[in-house]
């Protein structure tokens, strides 16, 4: 028995920072005699005690500015939104108290806020946002959105070792679906760096989180028609890796970009505009996205599944792109 | 009631109280002159609400001023050139210029968070510089200020709550100067005393009368010795008057001259000399000694900021991360095996009993409904003082 799932590999992260460091604490609703509503601090009380596993009130602005307090003194804490839907509760300490203090005073506020984000799994409305994007506008702030158990760990173990504020989007659709061995010793993966998940010549597909796994589907499918898909995982949004993109697309020359989040606004108008800008040249295609409609997130399956993309869009797209 | 500060202390306010009085004054004709970059917020009339509290924490005890507590800053060992670069922009600037007005910090030896504009963000953002020195073994007090019109804000409950079922070592000044901008108090709230929003939270409170700086400063002691024994926050309200608009372009046409004639009776200043007076605590050389100082030490730093060169404009796009530039290192003041496993490990339960005990008292209050009555005013820390207003 290896095989570790991405909220395993989460809760491995915390487990293991908080046994090297007294200095990191975890706070948020539900996260200690209940373990998390999804469990991703089961058996953190236990061993670390109340003192370090602390269950808060109703309060996530309370939460996020104690955190911010608790940072500002020197601990490492990490504060979890039981879904991330609910970052919206506390976007001033996020946005106004901890991404502008080390710029503004020389205050670093090194702490993760950490929640599971994305749909389909049925949530509704306000349990499966992708609300990275308002984050992703703030300077100073770090935005981390893992696709794989290994990148789940070590990812978050970076996110506690950063001197930043760094938000931390565990895709809940990825939490028990996808497993992987993982390494024995201590390991890290480096904020900023994206990740390329599958080499190809003809186009490049750049996606992240539960995107990432549907992006692979349709690669997989592209082989089958003769069209080879390069896949980039961006991992962080927040800084963005600009090299591994453009690196790829001055391979392939056409890019398409796929994300769950919702189309305006998303991160694929930021990629297309740094490729245009500096990759222009290299282009023999339009830059196209794939990603949900403009919507709020729908209950009923019929029209979940129809808000999100899918491995049959990113199929079309990507071929239609591939013969452009 | 006698103060337990000695002659030197008292003075010390009175040299606090004064600075701030005619560091703002000089600010005003800054501001005049338009030296000063952004908007100017006075705190006339209320310095001994910064000056009393802040003067008494310890050293290591934390605090975040809100706008109108340049007195606190001061009082925590920033110097005049400090809030003078700071409001003229300069590169001197705690703050290199990238922020303006009383928005600068100190995390390493003065212990100042600096605030933002929207109100009450501080309050969960102390609480947890609370918790997290409780954590550390440090025994300090985080305190903040907040207005009266701050205390609608949400996360002033959010950030309260917490700090009540926490029992963080903090403590809240409301500083009730009775306008929120334009917007009277009575439009904030229906309560007289915003003290009473302590009994929500289930913490105690004092109110105070803000203009006496004696009373601020031992109301302060009181509860900071409170929250520091461990026994929770504490909600001190000090009634004041703002003596002027919101900010320099403010005419505050909107008060009446009558209220402001008589509050320029129970000016803090005025009063405090006369107490030092009655209690023959200095002599009229003494009080030209610590005035001249004064304006020598102004008039040095003016020179000073008015000197100093803006911020080069490439500075505008650097130190939005933190990397490396700083080392984060917590002050462990207790063993650092006690929060580590195996003596950290706990039974992951609520505790049975206390459940228990809280259950049955719900079902006594619920027989109880018939009549709501007021909770209990008790606790060492809750004292109606004199209201303070005229």
């Amino acid at each position: 028995m290896a095989e570790t799932s991405y909220l395993e590999a989460v809760r491995q992260a915390l487990f293991e920072e908080m046994d090297r460091d007294p200095a990191v604490v975890l706070l948020g609703e539900d996260v200690g005699v209940y373990g998390g509503a999804f469990k991703a601090s089961v058996g953190l009380l236990g061993r670390f005690g109340w003192e370090r596993v602390i269950d808060t009130p109703i309060s996530e602005s309370a939460i996020v500015g104690a955190a911010i307090g608790m940072s500002y003194a020197g601990l490492r804490p990490v504060a979890e939104m039981q879904f991330i839907d609910f970052i919206a509760c506390c976007f001033n300490q996020i946005t106004n108290v901890a991404a502008k203090s080390h710029y503004l005073w020389g205050a670093p506020a090194p702490m993760v806020l950490r929640g599971p984000c994305g749909g389909g799994v049925h949530g509704g409305p306000f349990h499966s946002a992708n609300p990275e994007m308002y984050f992703v506008h703030t300077p100073g702030l770090k935005v981390v959105c893992p696709a794989t158990p290994y990148d789940a760990k070590g990812l978050l173990k970076s996110a506690i070792r950063d001197n930043n504020p760094v938000l931390f989007f565990e895709h809940k659709f990825l939490y028990r679906r996808i497993r992987e061995d993982l390494p024995k010793e201590d390991f890290t993966v480096p904020i900023g760096k994206a990740a390329v998940r599958r080499e190809g010549r003809d186009l490049t597909i750049v996606s992240y989180a539960a995107m990432l796994h549907t992006s692979l589907e349709a690669a997989a499918q592209l082989e089958k028609e003769g069209i080879e898909a390069e896949v980039i995982d961006l991992r962080t949004l927040l800084p963005l890796d600009r090299e591994t993109i453009l690196a790829s697309v001055r391979k392939t020359n056409k890019l398409l970009v796929v994300h769950e989040d919702t189309r305006t606004g998303g991160i694929a108008g930021e990629i297309a505009a740094i490729v245009t800008e500096s990759a222009f040249e290299d282009l023999d295609g339009p830059i196209r996205r794939v990603t949900s409609l403009d919507t709020p997130v729908p209950y009923a399956p019929s029209l979940e599944n129809y808000f999100l993309p899918s491995a049959a869009k990113v199929v079309a797209a990507a071929r239609e792109l591939a013969h452009y | 009631m006698v103060s337990a500060l000695t002659r030197e202390q008292h003075l010390e306010l009175y040299y606090f109280m004064r600075l701030n009085r005619e560091l703002e004054e000089q600010m005003v004709r800054l501001f005049r002159q338009n030296k000063i970059v952004g908007g100017l917020y006075s705190s006339l009339g209320q310095e001994a609400i910064s000056v009393g509290a802040a003067y008494a924490l310890g050293p290591g005890d934390w605090i975040a001023p809100m706008i109108r507590n340049i007195g606190a800053l001061l009082v925590r060992g920033f110097k005049l050139r400090d809030i003078l670069t700071q409001h003229m922009a300069r590169y001197a600037s705690p703050t290199m210029g990238k922020d303006g007005t009383s928005h600068f910090g100190d995390l390493k030896s003065r212990h100042v968070v600096s605030p933002i504009s929207m109100l009450g963000d501080m309050i969960p953002v102390m609480t947890g510089i609370a918790m997290a020195g409780r954590y550390l073994g440090q025994k300090i007090v985080a305190m903040t200020w907040i207005g009266d019109g701050g205390t609608s804000t949400g996360v002033f409950h959010e950030g309260l709550n917490f700090a009540a079922v926490q029992k963080a070592p903090f403590v809240l000044i409301v500083e009730n100067n009775g306008w929120a901008y334009s917007t009277p108090v009575e439009r904030q709230s229906l309560l007289v005393d915003l003290a009473d929003r302590a009994r929500a939270y289930g913490i105690e409170s004092a109110i105070v009368d803000g203009n006496d700086v004696v009373a601020v400063e031992r109301a302060t002691r009181e509860a900071i010795a409170h929250a520091r024994a461990g026994r929770g926050p504490v909600l001190i309200e000090a009634k004041t008057m703002r003596m002027r608009g919101h900010a320099q372009h403010d005419a505050a046409e909107y008060v009446s001259r009558e209220m402001l004639a008589l509050w320029k009776q129970c000016d803090p200043l005025d009063r405090y000399e006369k107490y030092l007076d009655e209690h023959m605590l200095w002599d009229a050389k003494t009080k030209k000694e610590i005035d001249a100082r004064i304006a020598r030490e102004i008039q040095a730093d003016v020179e000073f900021a008015e000197n100093s060169p803006f911020p080069p404009p490439e500075l505008a796009e650097r130190g939005v991360y933190c990397d490396g530039c700083h080392t984060i290192e917590a002050v462990w003041k207790r063993p650092r095996e006690e929060v580590m496993p195996p003596q950290s490990s706990v039974k992951p339960e609520w505790p049975k009993a206390r459940a228990t005990k809280q259950s049955a008292a719900r079902q006594t209050a619920a027989k109880k409904t018939a009549k709501p009555k007021p909770a209990k005013k008790s606790g060492t820390a809750r004292r109606r003082g004199k209201s303070g207003r005229p």
